[in-house]
């Protein structure tokens, strides 16, 4: 059986990591696109703290029923993993957002530059130099 | 009258890049060349400026792939008929550059390549782990493919529209050339190689030790495996990524 001591414990770290996730969606520090898994993981590891035996039946059925805790960490292990997971994909995607981003600033500023230069008077440029006295 | 823009990406080869725009200019001076600045931190646009180049400065250093494709993508946004990619440490020959345009006037090919091993060169002798990783590329490119590819690690090319649109949308990014040579064979375009001289790097020694030539080949052997797995090699127009 597991040890209610370890139930508690676990209970009051999943809920207080929902707590924090709640709050963050609050004050909008956190979007709810990238808050959601966060908010899957805290849940389940809430409900597997507080269901007992749910916990003992799928330790028996992996092998570990002598110590049911070890799916409370395999189960947050787990989520880790995936939150992370997630997190590359989107470092992914804004690496190359970002990339594009200085290619077309680049390309814009090019562009300015040589606009800048054509309307710049100079005794070469005198439709510029018109164009400004007019 | 084809418009013609010579592609040049540079990181801090103000030393050197004057050079390159001049010798490109005297070639042909029809030629446009544009000198993709990836955030270099000496005077590297000033002096390209000053020789005669359009220059496009990132603000930060991209990388010598997103640095090329840069270019490629002013060629498209510029509508110009063909570019052509020269290295801004001068190891390419701009007067090789008219081989490179034959076979393109002639509608015989999508891409042309200048490579050191079609004969051309004969003194073209690189270290032997660069040269080790180059005939592995060679061989693997050509199996991937199945056309005949000397030299995958050449940068110096020529490009018809097909050729920059397609690279323009997609561009591999460390060390691209291997990479983009699997990605052009796989959109079905056509490669042609023509023998070219190189010389050697004008300024410093080639990085690429025998340890960094085969973190090199590991890489890029994965990249490319990565590159013929892909889904689609060109990730359609507002797909979701």
């Amino acid at each position: 059986m597991t040890p209610v001591r370890i139930s508690i414990a676990a209970a009051i770290g999943a809920a207080l990591l929902l707590l924090i996730i709640l709050e963050l969606i609050r004050g909008r520090r956190l979007k709810e696109r990238y808050a959601l898994l966060w908010l899957v993981t805290g849940v389940a590891l809430l409900v597997l703290a507080l269901w007992r035996g749910g916990l003992n039946t799928i330790a028996g059925w992996l092998g570990v029923g002598t110590y049911p805790p070890a799916i409370l960490f395999a189960a947050a292990i787990m989520f880790v993993i995936a939150v992370l997971l997630h997190y590359s994909t989107v470092l992914s995607r804004l690496t190359d957002d970002n990339v594009l981003l200085a290619q077309e600033v680049a390309l814009l500023r090019a562009r300015i530059d040589v606009l800048e230069a054509d309307a710049t008077p100079t005794a070469k440029n005198p439709a510029a130099t018109a164009r400004r006295a007019g | 009258m084809t418009s013609i823009v010579a592609v040049v990406p540079a990181f801090d080869e103000e030393a050197a890049i004057g050079a390159v725009v001049e010798e490109i200019r005297a070639v042909d001076p029809l030629i446009d060349v544009v000198v993709v600045d990836d955030g270099s931190t000496d005077g590297t646009a000033d002096v390209a400026r000053a020789a005669g180049a359009a220059v496009v400065r990132l603000p930060f250093n991209l990388g010598i792939g997103a640095a090329v494709q840069t270019g490629f993508r002013y060629a498209l946004e510029h509508g110009y008929d063909v570019a052509v990619r020269l290295d801004g440490d001068g190891q390419h020959d701009a007067t090789e550059l008219p081989k490179l345009l034959i076979p393109l006037g002639r509608g015989e090919a999508d891409v042309v390549t200048g490579s050191r091993f079609r004969g051309g060169d004969d003194a073209y002798r690189p270290p032997l782990g660069r040269r080790l990783g180059i005939t592995w590329f060679a061989r693997l490119v050509s199996i991937l493919s199945g056309q005949k590819v000397t030299d995958t690690t050449s940068g110096f090319q020529a490009l018809n529209r097909d050729a920059i649109a397609l690279f323009a949308r997609d561009y591999p990014s460390d060390y691209p050339e291997v990479e983009a040579t699997v990605l052009l064979l796989k959109h079905r375009l056509r490669l042609v190689e023509v023998p070219v001289r190189m010389r050697e790097r004008e300024h410093g020694s080639s990085s690429i030790t025998l340890l960094r030539s085969i973190y090199y080949a590991i890489k890029v052997t994965l990249a490319l495996l990565v590159a013929m797995a892909r889904r689609s090699a060109i990730p359609s127009e507002g797909s979701p990524r």
